[in-house]
C-alpha cells in the first residue's frame, strides 16, 4: 500500500508525526524536571502538610464500633488516637501504617457503645490535628442476614413497585381521555418528573458534600448526570424519537434510578439508626410514588400492550427501590450514593425531554402546546402533587 | 516465677480497680493491636499486662486508653525519670561566705512526642517539657544563666522573690533569639513554686511548654520551732533520704489549636503513670511537690484514691494548710505540697487523678504501685 502513496504524503505524514511527538516530548521534559529539581520546594514554609480525613462508614455491633476513614492528606497520614466521647480508646486499624492520600482503613474500637445514645468521635493524626464525627443515634448496624435481606425486599417494594403497579391499574380508566386529557396526563409527568430532577440533583450534591474531597463530588454529581443524560439520549434517538412502549421504557428507567436513590437514602436511614423511619414514612414514600405510574402510562394509553409489558415496566421503575434498600443499609459509602443520584438525575432529565418532544408531536400547535391550559394545569399538578407528598416523607 | 507475679499483679488489679481502672489497666491490647505503634520496648510493664490482656475484652470494661507507647529515647526526657530528676545547679561560695547556687538554662524549639505517636512542636527550657526541676536551699544566692537558641524571644519569670529588674517580664530579662541574660536574686520564701515564660503572647508560650517547677527547701536553723519538719524538706538531710519525694507538673496539650487541650497528662505524656505505675514503697512516707500549669482549663484538681494527705498550700509554710484531704483543686500557676503514707495499706495499685472525668479519660491519670520493698 504504501509503495502506492506519492513521497510527498509520506513525508507530509512524517511531519504530522513529528508535531504530534514534539509537545508530548515538551510535556515529558517538564515533568522530568518537576520531579528531579523540585522546583515547589521555594515554597515550602515549614508548615505541616494539610490533612483530610472523611468519616464514609460507622458499623456498631457486639465487637463495639469500626469506622471506614478515608485519608485526604497531600501526605499519606497517620492516625495516632481515637476519642470517643471525650475519652482515649483502644483501637486497631485495618490496614495498619499511614494511610495514603485517596485510600481509607477500617478502625475498629472495643468501645461500649449504648443503644440510642449519641457518640461523637474524635481522630487524632500524628501532627495533632483533629477530626470529628458526630453519631446522633447508635443502633446496631443490620447485618447481612438473609431475614434483614427479605425485610428490606418487602419494604422496598411497598416503596417501589406496589405504587407504579396502583398507578399503571388506572391504564383502563386513562384510555378514554380525550386529546387534551392526554396532554394533561403527559404534562403531569413532566411536572412529576421535573420535581424528581430537582430533587434527585439536590441530594446528589448534598450528599457529595460529605464525600472525600479526592472525590470532587460537586463536579462528579453534575458530570455523571451530564454523561447519563446524553448516553441515554443517543441510545433512546437510535432509531427516531422514542414513542408508545419506548417512551414508556425509558419513563420507567428514569423513575427506576430515582427509586434507586430513594432505596438508597431508606436504607442508609435504617443503617444510621433514623428512629423516626416507621410505617408512616413508607407508607409516605409509596404515596408519592403512586403518580409514577400513571405517567409510565400515558405513552401507551393507545397502544394496548400485552400483560407483560406492563410487568415489565412495573420492575423496571419499582424494583430499583429494592436494590437500593439492600445498597444504602449494607455497603454504600456516600460517594457511591452520590454517583447513583446523579445517574438518575441525568436519567430523569433525558425523560423529561423526550416527553416533551412526544407531547410537542402529539399536538399540531407545536412548542404552543406548553401553554395551553391542560398542559399547565398538568405540570402544576405533577410538581404540586410530588412536593405534598413529599412533606410527607421529609425526616 | 516472673510469670506468677505477673498474673499476681493482674489478679489484684481487677480486684482493686472499678471501672475506669480496669477499663485502662486490664484492656491494653497486644502489640498487634497497637494500631501504628511499633512493637512495645519489652519488659515495661505495659507490655507485661499486655501478654496476659485478653485481646478483645468485654464491652463492659472497653479499653479506655491510648493506643501504643511514646518513645522517650527520641524525646531525651522519660515522665517516670523526671518524677525524681532534681537540678540542683553548681554550687560555689561567695566572699561573704553566702551559697551560689548556678543555673544553666536554653531556650530551644523542638517537637516533642507528648502521647504515642502525637508530635507537638513544642518550645523548651532545656529540651524538655516541663523544664528542669529546680531545687534550692532557703537564703542562698541563685544565680540563672539563660540563653535562648530557639526561635522567639523568651525568658523566666520565677514566682518567688525578687527584684523588679529580674521579672522576666518585657524589660526586664526578655531575651532575643541569640542572647544571654542572667537572673540573679536570693531563694525565698521557701515553698514550692514554679517558674515559665513570661513573654508574649503569654497563653501561647506557655502551653507550648515553657514552664518548670523551682523549689526552695527550708533552712532548718531559720525555723527552729519546726526544724525536725525543715529538715525532712532540705534535700540531702537524713531525714530528707526517709521519704519518697516526687515532683509532678500537670499539663495539657492543644494539639490542634482549637483553644482546647486534646492530652492531660502529669509531666507531658498522657497515660504514662496507666502503663508504667509509679514505684512507691510501702513504709516510706510519699513526698508530691504538685504544681498546676495547665492551660485553657481554669481549675486542675489531684484526688488520691484508697488514702488521705496534708496538703501544704504553696508550699510556704511547715504546717499543713489543709488535714486529711483526698482531694485538692488547684487553679493555673497553683501549686503545693501533698504528704501521705501506705504504710498501713496492703500492697497494691492505687490510682491518684483530677476529679474532672474529662482530663482523666484525656490522659491525666496515674497509678502508685504499693511494694513492701524495692526488689
Ligand atoms: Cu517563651
Amino acid at each position: 500500500m504504501n509503495e502506492m502513496l506519492p513521497r510527498a504524503a509520506i513525508r507530509a505524514a512524517r511531519t504530522n508525526l513529528v508535531w504530534l511527538a514534539l509537545p508530548l516530548l515538551a510535556f515529558g521534559v517538564a515533568v522530568a524536571w518537576i520531579l528531579s529539581t523540585d522546583p515547589l520546594s521555594g515554597f515550602r514554609n515549614g508548615a505541616p502538610p494539610v490533612e483530610n480525613l472523611t468519616f464514609e462508614r460507622t458499623v456498631f455491633d457486639e465487637g463495639g464500633l469500626r469506622l471506614l476513614v478515608r485519608a485526604g492528606g497531600s501526605e499519606p497520614m497517620t492516625v495516632a488516637q481515637v476519642q470517643v466521647d471525650d475519652a482515649y480508646w483502644q483501637f486497631t486499624q485495618d490496614p495498619p501504617g499511614p494511610i495514603a492520600r485517596g485510600r481509607a482503613a477500617w478502625l475498629k474500637l472495643p468501645f461500649p457503645w449504648m443503644l440510642g445514645e449519641a457518640h461523637a468521635v474524635k481522630v487524632v493524626t500524628s501532627t495533632g490535628a483533629t477530626f470529628a464525627h458526630d453519631i446522633a443515634v447508635a443502633v446496631p448496624t443490620p447485618q447481612a442476614t438473609t431475614g434483614q435481606m427479605r425485610l428490606q425486599a418487602m419494604v422496598g417494594i411497598i416503596v417501589g413497585i406496589v405504587p407504579v403497579a396502583v398507578g399503571l391499574m388506572f391504564y383502563p380508566v386513562l384510555r378514554d381521555v380525550g386529546r387534551e386529557g392526554m396532554a394533561f396526563l403527559l404534562s403531569l409527568t413532566i411536572g412529576l418528573l421535573g420535581f424528581l430532577l430537582v430533587d434527585a440533583g439536590a441530594e446528589a450534591l448534598e450528599l457529595a458534600s460529605e464525600t472525600a474531597a479526592i472525590f470532587q463530588g460537586p463536579v462528579m454529581v453534575v458530570l455523571a448526570a451530564l454523561s447519563s443524560f446524553l448516553l441515554l439520549m443517543a441510545i433512546g434517538r437510535r432509531s427516531g424519537a422514542p414513542a408508545g412502549v419506548a417512551l414508556s421504557t425509558y419513563i420507567a428507567l428514569g423513575i427506576g434510578l430515582h427509586n434507586l436513590g430513594e432505596g438508597l437514602a431508606i436504607g442508609a436511614a435504617f443503617a444510621a439508626g433514623s428512629a423516626g423511619l416507621g410505617t408512616f414514612l413508607v407508607l409516605g414514600f409509596a404515596l408519592h410514588n403512586v403518580t409514577e405510574g400513571i405517567g409510565i402510562a400515558a405513552p401507551i394509553l393507545k397502544k394496548r400492550p400485552s400483560l407483560w409489558t406492563f410487568v415489565g415496566l412495573t420492575l423496571l421503575a419499582g424494583g430499583p427501590a429494592v436494590i437500593g434498600m439492600w445498597l444504602g443499609s449494607l455497603a454504600a459509602s456516600a460517594q457511591w450514593s452520590a454517583l447513583a443520584l446523579a445517574v438518575g438525575a441525568g436519567a430523569i432529565l433525558q425523560v423529561i425531554v423526550e416527553v416533551g418532544a412526544y407531547l410537542r408531536r402529539q399536538s399540531e400547535r407545536g412548542r404552543d402546546v406548553f401553554l395551553t391550559p391542560p398542559v399547565l394545569a398538568g405540570l402544576a399538578a405533577g410538581a404540586a402533587f410530588m412536593y405534598v407528598t413529599a412533606a410527607l416523607v421529609k425526616i | 516465677m516472673e510469670k506468677q507475679t505477673r498474673q499476681d499483679l493482674l489478679r489484684r488489679r481487677s480486684l482493686l480497680m472499678g471501672g475506669l481502672a480496669a477499663a485502662g489497666g486490664t484492656a491494653i491490647c497486644t502489640s498487634v493491636a497497637m494500631g501504628q505503634q511499633p512493637a512495645n520496648h519489652a519488659g515495661h510493664g505495659a507490655q507485661a499486662i499486655a501478654d496476659a490482656a485478653d485481646p478483645m475484652p468485654s464491652m463492659g470494661h472497653g479499653a479506655m486508653m491510648t493506643v501504643g507507647d511514646v518513645d522517650s529515647a527520641a524525646n531525651g526526657f522519660d515522665p517516670t525519670d523526671m518524677l525524681t530528676d532534681w537540678d540542683t545547679g553548681t554550687v560555689s561560695t561567695l566572699p561573704d561566705g553566702r551559697t551560689l547556687r548556678t543555673f544553666e538554662m536554653t531556650a530551644e524549639d523542638r517537637e516533642i512526642e507528648i502521647a504515642p505517636g502525637i508530635k507537638f512542636p513544642a518550645w523548651t527550657y532545656n529540651g524538655r517539657v516541663p523544664g528542669p526541676a529546680l531545687r534550692a536551699k532557703e537564703g542562698e544566692r541563685l544565680r540563672i544563666v539563660f540563653r535562648n537558641y530557639a526561635s522567639h524571644p523568651h525568658s523566666i519569670h520565677f514566682h518567688g522573690i525578687h527584684a523588679a529588674r529580674m521579672d522576666g517580664v518585657p524589660g526586664a530579662g526578655m531575651v532575643d533569639p541569640g542572647d544571654e541574660f542572667i537572673y540573679e536574686f536570693d531563694a525565698k520564701p521557701f515553698g514550692c513554686h514554679l517558674y515559665h515564660c513570661h513573654a508574649m503572647p503569654l497563653r501561647r508560650h506557655i502551653h507550648k511548654g515553657m514552664y518548670g517547677a523551682f523549689v526552695i527547701d527550708p533552712d532548718p536553723e531559720r525555723h527552729p520551732e519546726h526544724a525536725d519538719v525543715a529538715r525532712s524538706r532540705l534535700l540531702g538531710t537524713p531525714e530528707n533520704t526517709g521519704w519518697q519525694e516526687l515532683v509532678m507538673v500537670m499539663n495539657a496539650f492543644d494539639t490542634n489549636f482549637d483553644a482546647e487541650n486534646e492530652f492531660y497528662a502529669v509531666n507531658t505524656v498522657a497515660h504514662a503513670f496507666m502503663k508504667r505505675p509509679i514505684r512507691i514503697v510501702k513504709g516510706k512516707p510519699v513526698r508530691i511537690y504538685l504544681i498546676n500549669v495547665i492551660e485553657f482549663d481554669p481549675i486542675n484538681s489531684f484526688h488520691l484514691h484508697a488514702n488521705f494527705f496534708d496538703y501544704y498550700d504553696q508550699g510556704t509554710t511547715l504546717t499543713p494548710t489543709l488535714k486529711t484531704v483526698d482531694l485538692i483543686t488547684q487553679c493555673q500557676a497553683q501549686r503545693g505540697i501533698l504528704e501521705f503514707t501506705f504504710a498501713e495499706h496492703e500492697p497494691g495499685l492505687y490510682m491518684f487523678h483530677p476529679h474532672q472525668t474529662e482530663f482523666t479519660e484525656l490522659g491525666w491519670v496515674g497509678m502508685f504501685d504499693v511494694v513492701e520493698a524495692l526488689a
